[in-house]
């Protein structure tokens, strides 16, 4: 077995390259993917290797990107549809939600959508407004829509091979400030780790489990480490699926450790954190020791990046969270 | 804005306009076939049959609406949106493509579904609430309804981007050679999302045929709410033709639509055709045109009927006498029985189904909010 070390953007890069190996169906749309790579690169290469036909750069319009890809499921391609950040995917929402989502259900399954939407996300990375969001649980409120975050290289490459090769339109949604971050793999392995759908205990522990998805992941390891430092073990879960959610994992994770602290950079109110703590609490009742903590964005707008590490949570936040969760 | 910027504004089309001397029309309202130097050729070659045919295809999609709406009233419907006086322009629109071209509608087109080969029942399962439309696209090559305004402009203009991809443009071959036809509103011109798709069909030279049936009203707002110029007019904006044709005229629709999908088809880009028509009825069977529009104007496009427009024209020529109308009349009362009994037999499926279809691969969630329902569905049969 060989590893390559490798970047999470670069990942991406390498699992749409596999895609569209395999499957000439397989078509990527969004603003400035060809020639530029897109913004973040992760499309770099690809329209020189398989023409301005497979690798389309969009007409500046978020809707057209979402509309024109449905029609093209509609005609039997794959296509993959690039949203240069979070917060203009918004312009696409009606499609997204209206279209997208609900078309396998008006045709009583006669028509399957199969199309990825992929969407940066996530703060830290110093931006002017709309370019930090976290918009995932519209999406992952949405019925007839699947929505995953990757978070770490190993997953990146394979999960985005995962939700191209899904019949369901899948929102896919990538921690931009860990775009660089590297990691170490078989990329040629013959099969991927986990289903798509499948939540990852990456690291094992026995009092308190945290949870959380995309950026977080690492800054969850983080604090896990520190956390053993003083004694204390955290169960880390990185769930990956955000719909369908991969409870068992959370609530076998809970039977065993008793607490739970959710983390995510979405405001709190309404987020995967509110949907997870009643799901543990209507499933774990008995067995929890303290009720489920959230370690969460706060409810306002993102805010001006100079502050943002105010809002974003960080390692002292979540070790934070950790102890409130460990006084009960 | 100066004097001079006002008047050269353009002045709005008034609703009740005679389309204005870019009309594109072969039959008067009258049933007189007048000459048209580029269009007469796409209806040359049509036989007395065919036009007997199309004179088929408007009754009876005039008696579907009919039965659509009595249906409604009759409490079988929860609601029907009326196609009442478009019926050449969906006719003439829908009998200019071929077998494999594709068709976007909205709400209303239950005309071009017809002529597409639809089962009537199709539209009245959506609209007895049994589905939200339920049907195979690729059967007929029509697409599903779609309710949110416009939003159908893009999937059309994506759809024609794969037929490109797919090299099914400009090959000469006419069984492979394919165009996508739109249909949308007065009002759905407005839409982000209309301009959206004229920007892609025009970037990608997409092989669509924007139909547009100005009918005159958006539920209660004039078409001068939406525009200021003719609506075919904002094509050249986005570069690419547009043309005005009369809607009530089933050969000058006929003939507009097929000169457009061919020019689609042979890789010209976009097209887009604004079907100048009139919504006789209410928007829907839930519409009060009594407290937004004068019924004097009504009564005016009534001369503008476009099946006595064809009906005199036939007979005019002899292509039909009497005996043929009262035949097809007969022949609509046999179709309005036998789609009211098909409508009343459209069963409601069973509670437990409505998960089947939320996504194409297995779900935890459908599956557990589906065991979970049967479950307390079952709890009162046990209590009994
Ligand atoms: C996005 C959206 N907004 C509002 C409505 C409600 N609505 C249904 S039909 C209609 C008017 C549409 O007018 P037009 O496009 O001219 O089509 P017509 O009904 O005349 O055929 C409106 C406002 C809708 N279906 N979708
Ligand atoms: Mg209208």
């Amino acid at each position: 077995m060989a590893t390559t070390k490798m970047t999470l953007a670069k990942s991406l890069t390498s699992g749409m390259r596999k895609a569209m190996e395999r499957d000439p169906k397989v078509v990527l749309i969004g603003e400035d993917i060809g020639k530029l790579g897109g913004v973040f690169r992760i499309t770099e290469g690809l329209q020189k290797d398989f023409g301005e036909d497979r690798v389309i750069d969009s007409p500046l319009a978020e809707s057209g990107i979402v509309g024109t890809a449905l029609g093209m499921a509609l005609r039997g391609y794959r296509p993959v549809c690039e949203i240069q950040f979070d917060g203009f995917v918004y312009p696409a929402f009606d499609q997204i939600v209206s279209q997208v989502a609900k078309m396998h259900a008006r045709g009583l399954g006669a028509v399957r959508v199969p199309m990825v939407i992929r969407i940066p996300f996530g703060g830290g990375i110093g931006s002017p407004e709309h370019h930090s969001e976290s918009p995932e649980a519209y999406f992952a409120h949405t019925a007839g829509l699947r929505t995953v975050a990757c978070s770490n290289p190993e997953d990146a490459h394979w999960m985005i091979q995962q939700a191209i090769e899904c019949d369901d339109p899948v929102i896919f949604f990538e921690p931009k400030r860990r775009y660089h971050d590297k990691g170490e793999y078989d990329v040629d392995a013959a099969a991927a780790p986990r289903g798509l759908f499948e939540a990852n205990v990456v690291r094992a522990g026995t009092d308190v489990t945290v949870v959380g998805y995309g950026p977080v992941v690492k800054t969850m390891l983080e604090a896990a480490a520190a956390a053993e430092t003083e004694g204390t073990s955290l169960e880390v879960i990185d769930l990956r699926s955000l719909s369908p959610l991969p409870i068992d994992v959370i609530t076998a994770s809970v039977r065993k450790t008793g607490r739970l602290v959710c983390v995510q950079e979405a405001s709190s109110f309404l987020g995967m954190s509110s949907e997870i703590s009643a799901q543990v609490t209507e499933q774990c009742f008995y067995d929890l020791e303290a009720p489920v903590i959230r370690v969460a964005g706060a409810n306002i707008p993102y805010p001006p990046s100079r502050m943002e590490d105010n809002f974003l949570p960080d390692l002292d936040r979540i070790l934070d969270g950790v102890d409130r969760a460990l006084a009960y | 804005m100066s004097d001079k910027a006002v008047a050269e504004r353009q002045e709005p089309t008034p609703s009740v306009g005679d389309g204005g001397p870019d009309m594109i029309q072969l039959l008067t309202p009258e049933g007189q076939r007048v000459s048209h130097p580029d269009y007469d050729k796409y209806v040359e070659n049509l036989t007395a049959d065919d036009l007997r045919s199309f004179y088929r295809d408007l009754v009876l999609i005039r008696r579907l609406d009919a039965e659509g709406y009595a249906l409604q009233r009759q409490g079988e419907l929860g609601l029907w949106p009326s196609l009442l006086g478009q019926e050449a322009a969906q006719v003439g629109s829908g009998r200019a493509l071929r077998p494999h071209d594709f068709v976007f509608p909205t709400y209303r087109e239950h005309g071009v579904g017809f002529v597409r080969g639809m089962d009537p029942q199709s539209s009245l399962q959506l609209f007895r609430g049994v589905s939200q439309g339920g049907w195979d696209p690729k059967e007929n090559n029509f697409h599903l309804y779609t309710i949110v305004i416009g939003a159908q402009a893009l999937h059309a203009t994506g759809y024609a981007m794969g037929v490109k991809m797919d090299g099914n443009v400009g090959t000469g071959d006419p069984e492979r050679d394919t165009a996508v036809i739109c249909y949308f509103g007065d009002g759905a011109s407005s839409q982000g999302d209309v301009s959206e798709a004229f920007v892609y069909a025009a970037s990608f030279d997409a092989p669509v045929v924007f139909f547009c049936q100005n009918n005159q009203w958006a539920i209660s707002e004039p078409v001068t709410k939406q525009t200021r110029i003719p609506l075919f007019q904002r094509a050249r904006g986005f570069g690419f033709p547009g043309l005005r044709v009369d809607g009530n005229d089933i050969l000058a629709t006929y003939a507009v639509t097929k000169h457009c999908l061919d020019m689609a088809r042979s890789g010209n880009g976009p097209v887009l055709v604004e079907a100048y028509t009139y919504r006789m009825g209410a928007h829907t069977t839930a519409d009060d045109p009594t407290k937004y529009r004068i019924s004097a104007e009504v009564e005016q496009w009534k001369f503008r009927d476009p099946i006595l427009r064809l009906k005199s024209y036939l007979a005019h020529e002899g292509m039909a006498d009497e005996s043929f109308f009262k035949a097809v009349d007969e022949e609509a009362d046999g179709f309005a029985a036998e789609l009211r009994a098909g409508c009343l037999s459209l069963e409601t499926m069973p509670g437990h189904t409505m998960w089947d279809h939320a996504y194409a691969e297995d779900h935890p969630v459908m599956e557990a909010e589906r065991a979970a329902f049967l479950a307390y569905q079952a709890s009162f049969e046990e209590a009994n």
